[in-house]
């Protein structure tokens, strides 16, 4: 379990002081895939980066199963990190190594001996899919190929947890998407804890459990993805989870027309016509204001966002049918907060 | 005065000391070359990197007094010109060869004159590294003598390659400005049959040597540098 507490990082610049951190304190179970969302310049990195004291904070505690990290000297928080893997947005290959050597970096910073060192990197590379790139170097690999061997490379050491700060965010929406399965089943199979840092909604929304919001470096909401999207509580999640009003989104709306955000949380909805049949069964129509979703597998993730008209029997109406269905949630919002 | 360039003595009496005693100048220009090349990286290739990780907020940051310490005396080496170095190196030079004159001797001073220069250049090839990779082998758990060994200078090898070819045509060029005071090599032929002697033909062919040996570096040089380069990306 990773407990944070009260975790503050001030940085002093020539144009003053920038709170990055204040007063940040999250629970991270065990096996959990937590998302830290937030806008640019929220803190987002920081806070990872003093997970695994890449910064120092200036008070506050990360403790990882109970070891305070920052009481560690550096000598036991080398030791510590080979736990704590990273992955990067720039994936922050050797260039001048090919892959298998890539992932063997870290088994050769702790000494193993390189006949082991490179069969597990080879093993690690076949978990990744990219045994046949073993011997091509990063610059003839793309993006997404990259953040695999960064991943193979980041599970060499067997960490406990993998921290990625913004780790798809240089990638198209299927490279992100196959890069987040990649990091869902190594979170199953191997039991890591993995810690999410994004400022796309769609990677919380189609890996996540568990979810912080940060917002100028304070923890606006924390909770369960599927909860916290649902029903966000402050104007930093509401802003975050409704992008329809960030004013880019312009919903048309018709006379008498309400809205209900539907949220898929790996609903089994792929292949149900779920609104076609919501109109044939309960005779509501909807309209499609805004969506957002994609299939990963089978399961449904991301969020609609349902025009309906015809008053509050056919809106309460549609909200009780979709909760009905297992990992869908459904709630009315009002477009002009 | 280049009148009688081409008569038939000079062509004979030129090729007379071009055949007896050029294949040993020659010799003696590499010998001194490659010597005070060696001895310049190893002490020069350490400082360049010391340069980079001693900075405050550096991967081995060292008191800053020994930092300013360490600037002041690469800049002030720098700056001396190499004839006037190699005066002032004498006593050492005597200290270490016993002697200061002759072609071992032309060594220290290239030596002293190179790793500063070498110094320089190996940290400018250590900065280009991407900052994000070094924090990627710290938030791994590397040391700072593991980043140093396994990330810092493995990555900036073909960098550091160019930068010595530089650094080794400069040796060059001062060993061969070395025969002006005791050096040997090519630079002792041109100075003592083209200065002293008026033989400019002699003097021309050994300057025509020296630059041949300059191209012959630099190519090689620049073909390790692009061979070694993994992030070109369309080589065969
Ligand atoms: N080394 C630093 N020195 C000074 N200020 C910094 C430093 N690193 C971050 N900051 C400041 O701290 C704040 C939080 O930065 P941080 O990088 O954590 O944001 P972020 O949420 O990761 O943003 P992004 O999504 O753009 O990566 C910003 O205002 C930033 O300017
Ligand atoms: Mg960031």
């Amino acid at each position: 379990m990773i407990e944070i507490e009260n975790l503050t990082k001030t940085y002093h610049t020539s144009d003053g002081a920038v709170e990055a951190l204040k007063n940040v304190s999250l629970k991270i179970e065990d096996c959990d895939i937590f998302g830290i969302i937030g806008m640019s310049g929220a803190g987002k990195s920081t806070l990872v980066r003093c997970i695994n004291m890449l910064e120092r904070p200036d008070s506050g505690s990360v403790r990882i199963d109970g070891c305070d990290m920052c009481a560690l000297s550096q000598k036991e928080l080398r030791r510590a990190r080979r736990s704590i893997t990273m992955i990067f947005q720039g994936f922050n290959l050797l260039m001048q190594r090919n892959c298998l050597a890539n992932v063997c970096f870290p088994l050769e910073l702790e000494g193993m001996k390189r006949a082991d060192a490179r069969r597990r990197a080879y093993e690690l590379l076949e978990t990744v899919g990219l045994a046949d790139k073993a011997g091509a170097y990063p610059s003839q690999l793309s993006g997404g190929q990259q953040q695999r061997v960064a991943i193979a490379r980041a599970l060499a050491t067997s960490p406990k947890v993998l921290l990625c700060d913004e780790a798809t965010s240089a990638l198209d929406p299927t490279t992100t998407n196959s890069v987040l399965e990649l990091i869902r089943d190594i979170n199953r199979k191997f039991g890591i804890t993995v810690i999410i840092i994004t400022h796309q909604m769609s990677v919380v929304e189609s890996v996540c459990r568990h979810v912080a919001i940060l917002d100028g470096g304070e923890v606006a909401e924390t909770g369960e993805v599927a909860e916290v999207f649902a029903h966000p509580k402050t104007a930093a999640a509401r802003r975050l989870v409704f992008p329809e009003n960030d004013g880019e989104l312009v919903v048309v709306k018709s006379a008498g027309e309400r809205f209900i955000r539907v949220v898929f949380n790996g609903a089994n909805a792929t292949g149900t016509p779920l609104i076609a049949r919501m109109a044939v069964e309960r005779g509501i129509e909807a309209s499609i204001a805004y969506a957002s979703t994609k299939s990963i597998g089978d399961k449904a993730y991301g969020s609609m966002l349902l025009g309906i008209c015809g008053g509050d029997e056919k809106v309460r109406g549609a909200i009780e049918y979709l909760q009905k269905m297992p990992d869908i949630f459904a709630q009315e919002v009002s477009l002009n907060v | 005065m280049f009148e009688k360039l081409f008569s038939a003595d000079t062509l004979s009496e030129a090729w007379q000391v071009i055949s007896t005693q050029f294949p040993l100048a020659v010799w003696e220009t590499v010998y001194v070359t490659v010597l005070a090349s060696f001895f310049a990286v190893v002490i020069g290739l350490p400082l360049g990197v010391l340069l980079v990780t001693g900075e405050k907020g550096g991967v081995l940051p060292l008191p800053s007094w020994l930092m300013h310490l360490l600037n002041v005396v690469i800049n002030l080496l720098r700056s001396v010109p190499f004839l006037i170095l190699m005066v002032l190196v004498f006593p050492l030079t005597r200290l270490i060869v016993g002697k200061v004159v002759g072609t071992a001797a032309s060594v220290v001073p290239l030596v002293i004159a190179g790793f500063p220069f070498i110094a320089r250049l190996a940290e400018s090839s250590i900065r280009e590294i991407n900052p994000n990779i070094i924090e990627m082998a710290q938030s791994m758990g590397a040391s700072p003598f593991q980043i140093i060994v396994k990330v810092m200078i493995p990555e900036s090898v073909p960098s550091l390659l160019s930068n010595l070819t530089i650094a080794v045509t400069t040796i060059l060029g001062y060993s061969a400005m070395s025969g002006v005071i005791g050096g040997g090599g090519l630079g002792k032929i041109a100075m003592n049959y083209g200065y002293f002697r008026y033989k400019y033909l002699i003097m021309i062919a050994a300057v025509v040597l020296l630059i041949i040996l300059v191209q012959i570096i630099q190519s090689a040089g620049t073909r390790a540098a692009v061979r070694t380069d993994k992030r070109l990306k369309n080589k065969q």
